[in-house]
């Protein structure tokens, strides 16, 4: 009995901090939407929150089928929040999710489309692993730069994500537009999606992402690869000393973080989206970082953190129709969980608890090679 | 050998046709290197007092939205004029209070500084879009117009080779015309007076700086919200004086290119502002070689390149750049790090 109590603390320590954080963000998003209640035209209403969170709630929780939306948009954040943990693990953020995503997304469109024809155990495994590939490829620019330049990847990765939309949207329009449409768009994926699992949307890729999960663990805490990224991460001087290779870690770990990300991309293909058409987004980038953040960079913790946020997400539409609150206002908690997490002093303060520090470590090696190019070739 | 002939006589034509284009494009270059060049002299001041701040796009974003906003709302009571002049204001204000937000989380809670920049680009996305679609879309009216730009007469246009460069820092509205001036002023306050060495001081060294009696949390704090207010500027330049309207994530990148101008410029205001006329040309040409495409074969192959490839190059010139030049640049010695003063632990 002392034992369980005594886990139960432990846990408690680990998880209080994030916890706060959320009910915090939650709080301060109901001042927000008080406030602004005022000025639509139903006029000001101090309980518009209650009845926005209660709408939130029952989309993602309230019915077998929003259970299932849960899921469905939990999938990609899992992968995407993986992809955003093991960069953290490096010592590199990749804010490049986003346009991993993309082309990720378009390259399982194209494979799956050009083997629509063909049974599914053959052009399903074949679209995914386009995305996965297209995803890698890409991500292996910035970490390639990083490493031998030093060119931060927080500048290059963001500046990729904007530079993949318009590529991909001229790709679509003079490339692979498929015939007989009024918009271009790509083909049909036909036998290509992933087979659903349960109910009417529950398809295979939450699946492939959770066992993606064990295989980033596995990864990092059972092969020297995973050392190496942790001790890169860690303090990348020691590791060059130890006769590591932090230029090699970094391409490699910028490589399988966006190879992370593309797969996202391609589950969120063959599973909701079916074809690639200009004006797709990807929230899914920045959702990511959150989800990374508050699953402390631990496969395990960022499995929750994506359904958490996945929930989110699938529950918005609902209180946007219900109560007119914008489906915006998501963001708004996002961005104050990472608020939050980065200033953990703040949950302390209004809680009065000790948790355990949230802060990621590695952190400090992100913010270092923005000023000192640790990460790269540059002379130390 | 034909085939570098060939290239040879492409290459000139290319430069023949930069010569006769760029005089007539000026104007444009300045305007859309304006919003880059605050932004990255944002950047300039946060950096040089030791603090990195990723989150210009979210504090411009954050601005230009409030300074569209207080326009539209002031618009109908005290008419077209005065309330632009107050949004720009609202802007700075904004931008500013931004600033002392991020300075707080930086340099007083010692958050890291980049998820603090990550956050407020997260934040500005989010409350900007949030608040469009609550009150600006379902009004279905626009905002406060936008600022007219200065013209002057044919005859100094006209002029030969001053005449362009005339037009370029005077066809313009206010906020780009005092870009320079911004520039020149803060190239100046920045090496040349008593602020400028104690914010280079306290970024390069801070221990150094507090053991001689400098405040350094107090000159960090000054220097991230005037820098941010400039950030404010760039936003209200976006929706007031360029634009007239407000799109969600309208900045569209343009906080974090101007990053890369200021490394760009090696910290420097002067050096920040090539940088940011540098991606403006990139940019401006992008848009001219479909309108005024040049004659031969020259042509034939700018025109062949797709359109979307010319959006897109302000975007890879920044990635080329930034591998080209940051590994030979050096930034401030304390960048990124938070000072804790002995004592306080």
């Amino acid at each position: 009995m002392n034992r369980l109590r005594e886990v139960a603390r432990m846990r408690w320590r680990q998880a209080s901090i994030p916890l706060l954080a959320i009910v915090l963000a939650f709080a301060i998003a109901a001042v927000v939407i008080i406030v602004s209640s005022a000025f639509t035209s139903t006029g000001f209403d101090p309980f518009l929150p209650f009845s926005a969170y209660a709408s939130l709630l029952a989309g993602a929780f309230g019915s077998g089928n929003g259970i299932a939306n849960t899921l469905v948009a939990a999938a990609p954040l899992i992968l995407g929040g993986l992809a955003v943990g093991l960069g953290f693990k490096a010592g590199l953020f990749n804010i490049g999710v986003a346009g991993q995503f993309l082309v990720g997304a378009f390259a399982a469109a194209v494979v799956g489309s050009a083997l629509a024809g063909w049974p599914t155990l053959v052009g399903m495994p074949l679209a995914t692993l386009a995305g996965a590939l297209a995803g890698a490829a890409f991500g292996f620019i910035p970490g390639f730069l990083k490493a031998r330049t030093g060119a931060h990847e927080v500048v290059t990765t963001i500046m990729l994500n904007n530079a993949a939309v318009l590529l991909l949207n001229w790709a679509v329009n003079d490339l692979v537009r498929a015939p007989g449409f009024s918009f271009p768009r790509t083909g049909d994926i036909g036998n290509s999606a992933l087979p659903v699992l349960l109910g009417r949307n529950l398809h295979l890729g939450i699946a492939l992402a959770v066992l993606t999960v064990f295989a980033v663990r596995w990864l990092l805490d059972q092969t020297t690869i995973g050392f190496e990224i942790r001790t890169v991460g860690q303090n990348p001087h020691a590791a060059r000393y130890a006769g590591m290779r932090p230029v090699f870690i970094t391409a490699l770990t910028m490589t399988l973080s966006g190879l992370l990300g593309g797969v996202a991309g391609a589950i969120q293909m063959l599973g909701v989206i079916g074809f690639y058409a200009p004006g797709i987004t990807a929230s899914v980038g920045f959702d990511s970082i959150a989800v990374a953040l508050l699953g402390r960079s631990d496969p395990i913790g960022i499995l929750f953190a994506a359904i958490l946020f996945g929930a989110f997400r699938a529950g918005a539409p609902l209180m946007q129709i219900e109560t007119s609150v914008p489906i915006e206002v998501i963001d708004i908690i996002q961005a104050l969980v990472i608020l939050f997490l980065a200033a953990d002093l703040i949950v302390r303060r209004v809680f009065r608890v000790r948790g355990t520090k949230v802060e990621i470590s590695e952190l400090k090696t992100v913010t270092q090679s923005w000023a000192g190019g640790v990460g790269g070739a540059s002379p130390t | 050998m034909d085939a570098v002939a060939t290239f040879f006589r492409l290459l000139w034509e290319l430069a023949v046709y930069l010569f006769v284009v760029l005089p007539d494009l000026l104007p444009i270059i300045l305007a859309l290197a304006t919003p880059l060049a605050l932004g990255a002299l944002c950047g300039v001041l946060n950096e040089r007092s030791g603090v990195v701040n990723i989150g210009i796009e979210g504090i411009m974003l954050m601005a230009a939205f409030f300074g569209y906003l207080a326009g539209f709302a002031l618009h109908d009571s005290i008419g077209s004029g005065p309330s632009l002049g107050l949004g720009i204001l609202a802007a700075v204000l904004v931008g500013a209070i931004l600033g002392l937000f991020h300075a707080w989380l930086t340099v007083s809670v010692r958050a890291d500084q980049i998820i603090a920049g990550t956050m407020m680009n997260i934040a500005a996305f989010g409350l900007t879009g949030y608040l469009n679609r609550l009150i600006i879309t379902p009004s279905g009216r626009g905002g406060a117009g936008v600022i007219t730009p200065l013209h002057i007469p044919d005859s100094l246009a006209n002029l030969p080779l001053v005449g362009p460069v005339l037009a370029m820092f005077f066809d313009q509205g206010p906020i780009a015309m005092s870009v320079l001036f911004i520039v020149l002023v803060l190239q100046f306050a920045l090496f040349r007076t008593r602020w400028g060495l104690r914010t280079r001081a306290v970024g390069e060294h801070p221990k150094a700086a507090d053991t001689v009696g400098i405040d350094v949390y107090r000159q960090r704090y000054r220097d991230v919200v005037l820098g941010c207010a400039l950030a404010g500027l760039a936003g209200a330049f976006l929706t007031l004086e360029s634009t007239g309207s407000f799109q969600n994530g309208m900045t569209g990148g343009r906080g974090f290119i101007a990053l890369a101008a200021m490394i760009f410029g090696r910290w420097t205001p002067i050096g920040a502002f090539g940088g940011a006329l540098l991606f403006g040309t990139a940019t401006a040409l992008g848009v001219v070689v479909n309108v005024r495409t040049p004659e031969g074969d020259l042509g034939t192959i700018l025109r062949s390149i797709p359109t979307y490839w010319y959006a897109a190059l302000p975007y890879l010139m920044t990635i080329v750049i930034l591998a080209g030049v940051v590994g030979r640049s050096t930034p401030p010695a304390a960048d990124g790090v938070p000072y804790v003063k002995e004592g306080r632990g």
